[in-house]
């Protein structure tokens, strides 16, 4: 289970980073939002997985690790405020610059060859 | 001895006098200015009968003793000369600024930076902590700056004192390396241990480092070669400053350093080669240098340089007598120097001019102001009766008895005798040039005497001159015998200051250097003509250039590095960390630990499965962004059950209805982005960035996996124990949020309302527009909102409400509190919005969500302030038991409070975010009024 835990916090660790280092400012908060699943994930992992342990005392023999648990919580929720920030910050860059691109401009292709594959609306 | 810390602070509380006073006449400015300055003094000299009897004073106020930080004062012999020096100079200086000033100057202002400069001066000379000294030295260096480029209208000026600063400025960084090396290897910043450490210190593998970093503060300070440069160009500031710094102050701090960490740091061969070679380097040149100036202070610069090379050369000599030499000179220059730099101010205020080429013959007309200068000036070349006669004799005495430089070592004393030849030279030249050597050549004014008391501070300097020559052990020998026992740290030998010691060498080479020079200035144009072959090189614009192209070098750097694109960027942030992380593991043998695994079941595998797909479809379709969006929000489902399986029921509760939250609102960010991503990058780019995911994420799956397979080894056994006793509630996440660490939980609130405020300032004035059609071209539909919806959701709205208080009072005990609870009423407010529109709910709802954003980060810390109350510490919680007849035992605490704010401010951020981000999208905008 741990295997197979871990290998789900790298694969969504990595299409994280990969959408992060789009250059849309819409694919960067989703990347954001990926990369936050996964570091909660982590997060909560270095108190070890463990079966029906929830941490509310008389309700089981054995109890998880509450500390991640409370750390997570709180993450999650900042987490949210962050999503939010960014997405808005993206918004009000394309209201303000006329356009959705990380830089605030559109990179002028190269050549003219990769004018096809570049450019804007 | 309390009243030792208020010496210098009683100048720093004088920096504001004269901005009060600039007003009134510039007389009563100037002695109000000098007030504060004289009681130091006198409070100072007060002490001097005990310190002349030996004594020293300590006095330390501790910050962070811990790491050494504190506020320390001395006085011994040395700081005791430097403050007599600072101090009475000072009060001079401003006697004299009250004349030299011209009208349009601001006097006020002149007089605050020099008052600052004074107290950064005294910080300096009288420090007892290592770090303070460093403080206090980089304040010299600042206020200096101030005060040579006071007259900032003039190039010059501001070149000159950037000079200053940036070559002081680096030294100081150097000093301060030197000096953190310096208390590391004592094991503490205390001065006085430092001193008391020496043979440690030279026993260190570290003393040449910090050796030659101390020295480095102390030769830019001091001007020394290849250092001296910025003097002569600081001499664009007004010549009282010039009078200041450059005779008794500013570069005499180098000096003072190399005085006071004598005991701690002279007496081995690296500090003599170091040293003497380089005083030497700087008295040749300064005094060759010299005698080719046409500006009267430019001759005095250098001349200035000179002398702190000769200084320097003596501190370095490795003989007890040198160092007291040395101190001796120390007082004899800053007098006959302030006294010559105060004389060319005066020739310069009143015949407009500073160019010896054009001054001749003044002596006709200011006979005074002549009869001062030529006998400071003759104190300067080392003429008999004067001071600075006594203390060059005692320098070639020393330069007899010395062996710094092994079988060569015979050169010092022919090397000083020729040195001392052009100091005479161009002591002549300051003489006969000025006073005499025909008539003036078209000065722009007719010369003539200054106002009587413009001359008052140079008469008395003078004075002082032929006091200490004449009469030295009666008047200074006190002061010198306690200053050298501070800089020696131990016994003085004997020394006498008899001015005839009868024929000796030191005579002999005084005797030369007469007649040398004098034969150099009769034959003076033979040098200029020899000097004239060489191309003029302005050190100034050697300067300029090298700044300006260390400038441009960081520019280019700049611009290769920082090209302004946010994915290159990330893009090497994430190489860096990741690398970095990466090595460690490296030397880890296994991956897998002892820790035994729990085992697979079909629905877990079903559950990843689904992860992996739709974590994998929101990067293929991200440029589908509907599509991805949907994908995304299936992932953060399965987190909540991955959280709900692992026992962690609290965090699948939080995640699930965050993932509602988030979904709508990026839903409803889209309306207003582009629908789709175009496709822009080049395969390359592509393989690149997948590369590195790949190399991130198997990171850190790999050490996810490493952490979860080895034992655990918790402190929060502590929390699972004392949950129940200590914070009164069986849910342990929610104990450790509201109660054990709330302290932390109240930063997090306050973050995630600061968070909404931007947002809300962001959306205010936000220039969008809609879209009238979706991706495709289709239209948006004019339906109004759907009735079914509507309906539901309102008679959901109890239930929900119901629920959230449900989850929010059973939360110190169950699963639950109020970050859930406040997700869920924001999630149950938020269908209204979706059922019914902004402008519906406006009017029925009537909630202001910044009060209440505000109002949950007060409660919750007035429920940890309450604690104050009853005497305990910030966020105490209390709890207790009650009984009422219906619902029976029932349990209070304080910490429900606490999470009622947390829930307010949940509550009140998510909907400041999401109604004000949704009333976008009506025709009900909300107007610039609202947002202001």
């Amino acid at each position: 289970m741990e295997g197979m835990y871990a290998f789900s916090v790298g694969l969504l660790t990595a299409c994280g980073v990969f959408l992060t280092l789009r250059g849309r400012s819409f694919s960067v908060v989703v990347g954001l939002t990926l990369l936050s699943y996964a570091v909660n994930l982590f997060l909560f992992a270095s108190g070890r997985l463990k079966l029906n342990a929830a941490a509310v005392l008389g309700e089981s023999e054995h109890y998880g690790d509450p500390l991640p648990q409370a750390l997570v919580l709180t993450a999650i929720v900042i987490g949210f405020a962050m999503t939010a920030f960014a997405v808005i910050l993206a918004m009000r860059a394309r209201a303000d610059l006329g356009n959705d691109h990380v830089d605030g401009q559109i990179p002028q292709p190269k050549s003219s060859l990769s004018q096809k594959t570049g450019g804007a609306k | 001895m309390n009243s030792l810390i208020w010496l210098p602070f009683l100048p720093l509380l004088g920096t504001l006098v004269p901005l009060f006073s600039a007003r009134l006449s510039r007389t009563a400015c100037a002695f109000m200015t000098a007030a504060l300055p004289a009681i130091t003094l006198l409070l100072i000299l007060s002490h001097a009968g005990d310190i002349f009897s030996g004594e020293r004073f300590f006095s330390s106020l501790p910050w962070v003793p811990a790491i050494g930080l504190e506020l320390a004062f001395r006085l011994d012999g040395l700081s005791l000369l430097f403050s007599i020096l600072i101090l009475g100079i000072g009060l001079l200086v401003i006697l004299y600024a009250r004349y030299y000033l011209s009208a349009q100057d601001s006097i006020g202002k002149f007089y605050a930076y020099l008052i600052l400069f004074m107290f950064a001066m005294l910080g300096v000379v009288l420090s007892d902590n290592l770090i303070q000294l460093w403080f206090f030295w980089e304040l010299t260096s600042i206020s200096s700056f101030l005060l040579i480029s006071f007259w900032g209208h003039k190039a010059d000026a501001r070149k000159g004192a950037r000079m200053a600063l940036t070559v002081t400025g680096a030294g100081g960084l150097a000093l301060l390396a030197g000096l953190l090396l310096l208390g590391h290897t004592v094991g503490s910043y205390s001065l006085q241990t430092v001193l008391d450490s020496g043979d440690l210190i030279k026993a260190s593998a570290s003393y040449p480092v910090i050796t030659v970093l101390v020295l480095l503060g102390a030769f830019t300070k001091s001007a020394q070669f290849p250092f001296h440069f910025w003097l002569p160009n600081a001499m664009a500031a007004p010549t009282p400053v010039s009078a200041y710094l450059h005779s008794a102050t500013m570069v005499k701090a180098g000096i003072f350093l190399m005085a006071r960490f004598y005991p701690a740091l002279a007496d081995t061969d690296l500090w003599f080669l170091l040293v003497s070679l380089t005083g030497l380097a700087t008295f040749l040149t300064g005094a060759y240098v010299a005698l080719f100036q046409h500006d009267l202070k430019g001759l005095l610069a250098n001349s200035t340089i000179s002398h702190l090379g000769l200084i320097t050369l003596l501190l370095g000599m490795g003989t007890d007598l040198a160092a007291v030499a040395a101190i001796f000179h120390i007082i004899n220059h800053a007098i006959f120097k302030a006294s010559l730099f105060m004389a060319a101010g005066i020739i310069d205020h009143e015949s407009g001019s500073r160019d010896m080429r054009q001054l001749n013959g003044l002596w006709k007309y200011m006979p005074f102001t002549a009869t001062l200068a030529m006998v400071a000036a003759s104190s300067m070349a080392g003429v008999p009766l004067l001071n600075g006669f006594l203390s060059k004799e005692m320098f070639f005495t020393e330069t007899l008895h010395q062996a710094s430089i092994g079988s060569l070592s015979w050169m010092i004393p022919v090397l000083a005798t020729l040195g001392g030849v052009f100091s005479v030279a161009y002591s002549m030249r300051f003489i006969h040039d000025v006073f005499f050597n025909g008539e003036p050549i078209n000065l722009p004014k007719t010369p003539h005497e200054p106002p009587r008391y413009m001359r008052v501070p140079v008469e008395i300097l003078v004075a002082l001159c032929l006091l200490v020559g004449i009469f030295p052990t009666l008047v200074v020998g006190d002061l010198l015998y306690s200053a050298a026992t501070a800089v020696l740290n131990g016994e003085v030998p004997h020394y006498s200051l008899a001015i005839w010691h009868g024929f000796t060498y030191p005579l002999l080479m005084s005797g030369i250097a007469m007649v040398g020079g004098l034969i150099i200035y009769t034959n003076r144009h033979h040098f200029f003509k020899f000097q004239a072959q060489f191309p003029v090189s302005d050190p100034k614009l050697v300067f300029e250039s090298i700044i300006q192209s260390l400038a441009h070098k960081a520019q280019k750097f700049i611009t290769l590095t920082e090209n302004g694109s946010l994915q290159r960027y990330i893009f090497f942030a994430l190489l860096l960390a990741i690398s970095m992380t990466a090595v460690p593991l490296l030397q880890l043998n296994t991956t897998a630990g002892l820790r035994p695994e729990i085992p697979i079941d079909a629905i877990s595998v079903t559950s990843v499965a689904l992860l992996c797909i739709a974590g994998v479809a929101t990067v293929i379709w991200h440029r589908r962004r509907l599509i991805s969006l949907l994908m995304l929000s299936v992932v953060g489902l399965i987190v909540s059950l991955a959280f709900a399986k692992f026992s962690a029921p609290d965090l699948a509760l939080t995640q699930l209805s965050v993932e509602v939250v988030t979904v709508i609102l990026l839903i409803l960010a889209l309306f207003f982005l582009p629908q789709k991503t175009p496709k822009e990058s080049s395969p390359r780019r592509v393989v690149r960035d997948l590369g590195l995911a790949a190399f991130v994420g198997g990171t850190v799956g790999t050490i996810c996996y490493a952490l979860m397979t080895r034992p655990l080894d918790t402190i929060s056994t502590f929390f699972l124990e004392n949950s129940k006793t200590g914070g009164g509630g069986t849910n342990v996440v929610n104990v450790i949020l509201v109660d054990f660490r709330g302290f932390d939980t109240l930063g997090e609130i306050t973050v995630l309302g600061i968070a909404a405020l931007g947002i809300y300032k962001l959306i205010a004035r936000m220039r969008l527009y809609m879209p009238s059609s979706d991706g495709k071209g289709r239209a948006w539909s004019e339906d109004k909102y759907p009735l079914l919806l509507a309906v539901i959701s309102q008679s959901l709205l109890p239930l929900a409400l119901l629920v959230s208080a449900y989850i929010f009072l059973r939360g110190h005990n169950m699963p639950g509190g109020g970050f859930i609870a406040g997700l869920i009423t924001s999630v149950a407010i938020i269908q209204q919005y979706i059922a019914h529109g902004v402008n519906w709910i406006k009017q029925r709802l009537k909630l202001d969500y910044q009060i209440m954003i505000g109002s949950g980060i007060s409660i919750a810390t007035l429920s940890g302030l309450g604690s104050w109350v009853f005497g305990h510490p910030f966020l105490t919680s209390w709890f207790d038991y009650f009984y009422l007849p219906v619902i029976g035992k029932f349990e209070l605490a304080s910490a429900m409070i606490f999470d009622l704010g947390v829930f307010l401010t949940v509550v009140g951020a998510t909907m400041l975010i999401l109604a004000n981000l949704g009333q976008l999208t009506t025709s009900e905008r909300a107007t610039q009024k609202e947002h202001d």
